[in-house]
């Protein structure tokens, strides 16, 4: 589709070329349409739950940016919505997840919405379980040494998963290995109602990185440009031998925890209109608009966009059969 | 024409376990062993002895003393490629694997509809008898078995450990090989040189009997050949069945015994409530009922969280050949 301005690189400063900063912010506008649908559709009772990725956007667009889609393995968790989309998945594959229907990529729809397994795109997504992943992603750097693959990984996890065993655990095997691995801490700084404060003695989790004599750096995660530098950075690291980074992306979560989560019992008044004015979407908006990459009319054209994609998706999951139930049993063993 | 005589060497338990996986690195460059101690020190049992030498460090990883990333990195491994055998050095240290292999690769197949697989090897000793006491005597077969999606295979000679474990090297999805540690240095028998397996969830007779049928697995199969060979002086002829396997179990072969004997007595080392036995005992009266001449009964360890160190206690704990016989006597009684 057309833009409003395809010259290049109107910031010097920004490592990103003004194309590329007008994919990402089209990216994040369709990725927001999509959340604000599919919280509509668990309202009208049509999808059973909903972790939003609202507010951790940025994060997570920056961090898919500077890795190698197709070749890189991408460990994601249940709030990982923008880092599928940008993968390549289609709202209409992650709509059939919501809504548990048939032809839904990752799973047949066995496992919660966005969990399973995306092979094509990289994305392993197995468990519900907080952290679990993390040693696993570990072992996926691990084989790729071995097998001498050059791919990376990055596993993407919240600031909770840190307080966890695995968590430590997997910190502390990819930096003895020195494993082609990169650690993503979404910090919203809420493990579902738990405040960081209560979670953890440290102020920062990067500083933990010292713990295992690795790189840990704290970024803002709601600046899509200061994330690729960042995933960057630790990318180059893992694919020259260097091993692991932690990352700390500190960004904001402006919707209850899930679907079935009241956060006014647990937030004060007024956080959350706060966190919103570090939204990455309008952040993003106003970088490029006064950088002159956007203008209101490329704007209003990606929302129209978004939204007429996001309509089509969801007629399509809503008309979709629910998964035929003759394979329940299939799949348990190999044979 | 010269014929080649296929090589027979008598070994015991641990060195069938250590040529099976030796064979299989050599065989395959995907294989590799990772735990605590198997590297230099060739692990506590030396169950992977010159294994650093002859694989390097790369395929002989001593890891860090976390059992969780143990099998949390053989599974991430596993999923890509690799085929894992992860070494918990005794099986009462095994707990902090269970979310990741009962909540985790035992589900991964299944929740990705078949696109990942989890060719992973977990081997423990376990068991008692040994002086271990309440840390190193465990059973830890029932929390394991319970679970689809994994696999769990519990032999009792060497012959049998050297096929399986290369069966559950070679196999697809996650398997929980239980080697019972006073069985290591304890039992011998003749082992191929070549390279053999056994199929998973494949039960054996080792011993043809008409009257009573014993059913289990592990060190308890030697204890319970013993009493069989006791009993049978006394008349009673036992036919002992060594499922090998406890998932999947090879319930055919124990329902074939039992419509044979008309009576089933099963036996192990592990705690009777909730054990493997109850679920044998089960399916003995659901789908031979019409066989039975007298109740399924079991045998099985008691009501203690696990083995005693002194050993007067630890005998009291034990399933031994004279406990196996005196319940024999009174099912054929019956």
């Amino acid at each position: 589709m057309a833009t409003a301005n395809r010259s290049k690189r109107q910031d010097p400063s920004s490592p990103l070329d003004s194309e590329t900063l007008l994919e990402m912010y089209r990216q994040m506008v369709l990725s927001r349409t999509l959340d604000e649908r599919i919280w509509m559709l668990n309202r009208q009772g049509k999808a059973a739950i909903v972790a939003s990725s609202q507010g951790h956007e940025a994060g997570q667009i920056g961090s898919v940016y500077a890795l190698q889609r197709g070749k890189d393995q991408f460990y994601i968790y249940y709030r990982d919505l923008a880092v599928m989309l940008t993968l390549g998945m289609t709202p209409e594959e992650i709509l059939l997840g919501f809504m548990a229907k048939a032809g839904e990529p990752l799973s047949g729809a066995r496992q919660f919405p966005t969990h399973g397994a995306y092979l094509e795109l990289g994305i392993v997504n197995q468990s519900n379980v907080i952290a679990t992943h993390l040693p696993q992603a570990v072992g996926a750097a691990l084989a790729a040494k071995m097998k001498g693959e050059d791919y990376i990984v990055i596993v993407y996890f919240g600031d909770g998963a840190t307080s966890a065993g695995d968590t430590h655990e997997a910190l502390n095997f990819a930096s003895l290995h020195k494993l082609p691995v990169i650690f993503f801490c979404e910090n919203n700084k809420y493990a579902t109602s738990v405040p960081q404060h209560k979670q953890m003695a440290v102020e920062s989790i990067a500083s933990r990185a010292e713990g295992y004599a690795m790189p840990g750096i704290s970024i803002d995660g709601c600046d899509v440009v200061a994330v690729y530098e960042a995933v960057s950075e630790a990318a180059k690291r893992a694919r020259s031998g260097m091993g692991p980074t932690l990352i700390e992306a500190m960004v904001e979560r402006f919707l209850p925890h899930t679907s079935d989560d009241d956060d006014s019992i647990y937030r004060p008044k007024g956080e959350i209109e706060e966190a919103r004015k570090r939204d990455p979407l309008k952040a993003l908006n106003l970088s490029l608009t006064s950088l002159g990459i956007l203008d209101a009319e490329t704007d209003k054209q990606y929302l129209d966009e978004a939204r007429s994609i996001v309509n089509e998706a969801t007629d399509l999951a809503e008309a979709a059969p629910f998964p035929d139930t003759s394979d329940f049993m299939e799949h348990v063993y190999y044979s | 024409m010269i014929r080649r005589r296929c090589a027979i060497a008598v070994k015991n338990v641990l060195e069938a376990v250590h040529d099976a996986m030796q064979e299989e690195m050599r065989r395959d460059e995907r294989v590799f062993v990772l735990g605590e101690d198997v590297g230099r020190r060739g692990g506590v049992f030396l169950a992977t002895n010159g294994f650093l030498d002859e694989f390097g460090e790369a395929r002989v990883m001593d890891t860090p003393l976390a059992e969780s990333s143990i099998a949390g990195v053989a599974l991430g491994a596993a999923m890509h490629g690799m085929r894992p055998i992860a070494e918990i050095q005794f099986g009462d240290f095994i707990w902090p694997i269970f979310n990741q292999i009962v909540g985790e690769a035992a589900r991964v197949r299944y929740g990705t509809k078949g696109k990942l697989s989890v060719p992973m090897v977990v081997r423990t000793p376990h068991g008692g008898g040994v002086r271990g006491g309440l840390y190193h005597s465990q059973s830890i077969e029932a929390y394991f078995y319970h679970t689809p999606g994994l696999k769990v295979v519990a032999p009792a000679t060497p012959f049998d450990a050297k096929g399986l474990l290369k069966s559950a090297i070679r196999d697809d999805d996650p398997v929980i090989f239980l080697e019972h540690k006073r069985t290591y240095r304890l039992v011998q028998g003749e082992v191929p040189d070549e390279d053999y397996t056994l199929p998973i969830g494949k039960a054996d007779v080792k011993r043809q009997g008409t009257d009573v049928t014993i059913v289990t697995y592990g060190l308890m199969v030697h204890h319970c050949l013993e009493a069989a060979r006791e009993l049978e002086e006394e008349g009673v002829s036992c036919e002992v069945v060594d499922v090998r396997t406890l998932r999947p179990l090879d319930m055919d072969t124990i329902l074939e015994s039992v419509a044979k004997t008309g009576k089933a007595l099963v036996v192990h080392e592990d705690n009777k409530f909730g054990g493997v036995g109850g679920e044998i005992a089960a399916t003995i009266s659901e789908e031979g009922f019409e066989f039975l001449d007298g109740p399924v009964t079991r045998l099985a360890g008691p009501e203690v969280p696990a083995m005693p160190y002194s050993p007067l206690l630890e005998d009291m704990y034990m399933i031994n050949p004279a406990k196996i016989a005196q319940a024999i006597r009174k099912l054929s009684a019956y």
